[in-house]
């Protein structure tokens, strides 16, 4: 990434895309124990909750902004805070990618706020949050 | 239930009496194997992730996700929320999370995991009453340094 005095408001973190498939959501909730049978019994979640797929976890997604942050820092920094809101569900199938851009700098601290987002392929954001990393010096 | 009233009439008295409970702390042992799941199962990049010598930020969703019996499990596959009383609504979905770190996870971590129970919240949604919960949880090492504190918002339709 480029050097903190060089960071300006809306430059661009570099995107992950995703195209998470079912052994992607079974390896997810098997490594939380997450029973839900939202994210693996097709059936269920269409008729029992009247999803059109199986769910994409949230937690999921919210994971994905974390990457952003941490292949855009690498070495040079660390994240300080992290927050997400799940606004629209993302389905089975879906080719999603998560990204996002500079907010503020702050030189004297060496904190970098960021805003992130997972967008489908409407461009609309399934999971918009943002982020605080401190910069080594 | 009349237009643009924020709270509602499913907030029972004992529902509300939930808020400000607490969890017994939960005690775990960081391993890197659990680490290098986590790691493959997000599809990290990061070596030191994918290696397990230090946990992706997030790690820590799987390593304190709400434990129980299969038996005890819901009919939806979800484990009942210790802290809260039965909710009137059963669709239940993640809301959001706010995680503030102080420290990274590694392999051989002692940690302890206290949740609270911070706020009930009804409101209206575009297809009928929601019910929000924030609960609280504060992770430290086994000798009280501090490693994260998390609220995650649950919402029930």
């Amino acid at each position: 990434m480029a050097k903190l005095e060089d960071l300006r408001p809306g430059d661009p973190l570099p995107e992950l895309v995703f195209e998470p498939n079912e052994v992607d959501l079974f390896f997810f909730n098997a490594a939380l124990w997450n029973g839900h049978r939202i994210h693996y019994d097709a059936p269920y979640a269409r008729d029992a909750e009247g999803y059109p797929a199986l769910v994409i976890d949230g937690p999921l997604q919210g994971d994905w902004l974390a990457q952003v942050v941490t292949q855009w820092i690498g070495g040079s920094g660390q994240l300080v805070s992290l927050e997400y809101r799940n606004r629209r569900a993302a389905y089975l199938g879906e080719r999603l990618r998560a990204g996002g851009q500079v907010e503020a700098v702050d030189l004297e601290s060496g904190e970098v706020r960021l805003r992130l987002a997972v967008l489908n392929e409407a461009g609309e954001a399934t999971t918009p949050g943002s982020a605080v990393v401190r910069m080594r010096p | 239930m009349s237009a643009g009233k924020t709270t509602g009439t499913l907030l029972t008295p004992e529902l509300l009496a939930a808020v400000g409970r607490t969890t017994e702390p939960r005690r775990e042992e960081v391993s890197r194997r659990e680490i290098r799941h986590y790691a493959a199962a997000t599809r990290q990049r990061d070596p030191r992730y994918l290696r397990g010598d230090e946990a992706p930020p997030l790690f820590y969703t799987a390593l304190f996700w709400p434990e129980a019996p299969l038996e005890e499990l819901r009919a939806d596959g979800l484990t009942r929320e210790g802290l809260l009383p039965p909710l009137p609504l059963k669709r239940v979905m993640a809301g959001g999370v706010s995680v503030n770190f102080t420290r990274a996870i590694r392999p051989g971590d002692q940690l302890v995991a206290r949740k609270a129970l911070k706020r009930i919240q009804e409101k209206q949604g575009r297809s009928g009453p929601l019910i929000f919960v924030d609960v609280e949880m504060v992770v430290e090492t086994e000798s009280g340094e501090p490693v994260l504190t998390e609220t995650t918002t649950s919402i029930a339709r």
